[in-house]
């Protein structure tokens, strides 16, 4: 029950996009084509589904006992370029589809706020458990994959509309953001991810 | 021919320095990167840190400078290993030279200033994946000296500071009524849409838009 509630509350109260701002440099470039936006959602679905799990085993089984953890920001984000990389692979090799789908995506991951920030937030500051952790991973990849397909929907339909000149482009994108925030803000205090934390 | 070219410099009169400033290279970065090139509302990059940590004026301020230091010390670093580094491992490398520095700088916030440090809470840490200092490494410290590289790197963030500050001010003038933690408006109601995430977003689209209506030129487009 609590991993579900994790899920919703990752995917909903607590969307990792609009609520903590991660991830916004991608939702903001790559969401000009629904595609791509869909492509890049479920490249962050997958890295930070596994990418948290990872990094959980790495600070309670080797950086707390050997008592590095001033080392836990370099190992976290070698820890994500090294999955991203694995991941790459492992899509190369099979499911070329996919892969093909992704394109420069994949890579481009590594520095996606979206993935260290998730990795802080869940293992760092909140303190969840394993399973937890897992969950929250799924759930904040879905809720960012989430947010940018809403966007990219949003703007095709803007395509036309007579927008001011200066705003064109990231301008009415981050408006549009803020209504959605606004909107997400209706979800707020349902459930609180905060209070499953050790 | 170089011993002409010596007599002829050191016959050059001597220019004052103010003259002399704007004309160099470093000068030209320098205003390049603060405003034609302005990370936050010309380029879109670094949206993160942009609004989760410009609630307040101070935040802004002090996220701008945290990132600005880190910038110049990856810049400086990568620019002096830049001939030791393979081209092909460049990006890990880069990534711990500033993932090691991003760690410098949250240790000494969380020990020397506290309560910043717990207010701008995961921000400081997520400046390893700030788009534009794997940039400003990948596009300008690879190429050049370690001073050109810093001085680059330092139009870059202090551009980042200012625009970081001046989000930070008006959110906290609407949001809180007061600028730098001191009370501005007496009986001010706050607008709690400032304070809240969709405040951010409508704030920074509205300064990208009014950027871009003043002052059409240098490059608008989202990164990545």
């Amino acid at each position: 029950m609590d991993i579900f509630l994790i899920v919703l509350g990752a995917i909903l109260t607590n969307n990792i996009l609009l609520t903590t701002f991660l991830g916004i440099c991608p939702f903001i470039g790559v969401s000009g084509e629904y595609a791509s936006a869909s492509g890049m959602g479920m490249a962050v679905i997958f890295v930070l589904t596994m990418t948290l799990p990872a990094n959980w085993l790495i600070k309670h089984f080797i950086l707390d006992p050997l008592g590095v953890s001033y080392l836990s920001l370099i190992v976290y984000i070698v820890t994500i370029a090294f999955l991203v990389q694995v991941v790459e692979m492992f899509m190369k090799r099979f499911l070329p589809a996919l892969y093909s789908s992704l394109g420069i995506f994949l890579p481009l991951i590594t520095v996606n706020c979206a993935i260290l920030g998730g990795v802080l937030f869940a293992i760092a500051t909140w303190n969840l458990g394993f399973m937890e952790s897992v969950a929250y991973g799924f759930g904040g990849g879905v809720g960012w994959a989430l947010a940018i397909i809403l966007m990219a929907a949003i703007r095709e339909r803007l395509r036309f509309a007579p927008i001011p000149e200066g705003l064109k482009g990231p301008g009415i994108a981050l408006i549009i953001a803020g209504l959605m925030a606004m909107s997400f803000v209706g979800f707020s205090g349902m459930i609180n991810i905060r209070d499953f934390g050790g | 021919m170089a011993e002409a070219i010596q007599i002829q410099k050191a016959s050059a009169p001597a220019i004052p320095l103010t003259q002399r400033l704007p004309k160099t290279k470093g000068w030209k970065e320098l205003v390049r990167d603060i405003w034609d090139d302005n990370p936050t509302f010309r380029m879109i990059l670094a949206m993160c840190p942009t609004m989760g940590a410009t609630n307040m004026a101070i935040n802004g301020m002090a996220q701008g400078l945290a990132t600005l230091i880190a910038t110049v010390a990856s810049s400086a670093t990568v620019a002096a290993l830049r001939t030791i580094i393979p081209a092909e491992v460049r990006l890990p490398a880069y990534m711990i030279i500033i993932a090691f520095w991003v760690t410098i700088v949250d240790i000494f916030l969380r020990a020397y200033l506290p309560p910043l440090s717990a207010a701008l809470g995961p921000y400081v840490p997520l400046i390893i994946t700030n788009c534009f200092v794997l940039g400003r490494a990948e596009a300008f410290a690879s190429q050049n000296s370690p001073g050109l590289s810093a001085l680059d790197a330092l139009g870059v963030g202090l551009g980042f500071t200012m625009s970081l500050t001046l989000l930070g001010i008006v959110r906290e003038l609407l949001g809180f009524g007061s600028l730098f933690g001191i009370q501005i408006f007496s009986g001010w109601t706050p607008w709690v849409i400032m304070i809240i995430p969709a405040g951010a977003f409508l704030l920074v689209g509205l300064y990208v838009g009014i950027v871009k209506h003043f002052s059409p030129g240098g490059q608008i487009g989202g990164g990545a």
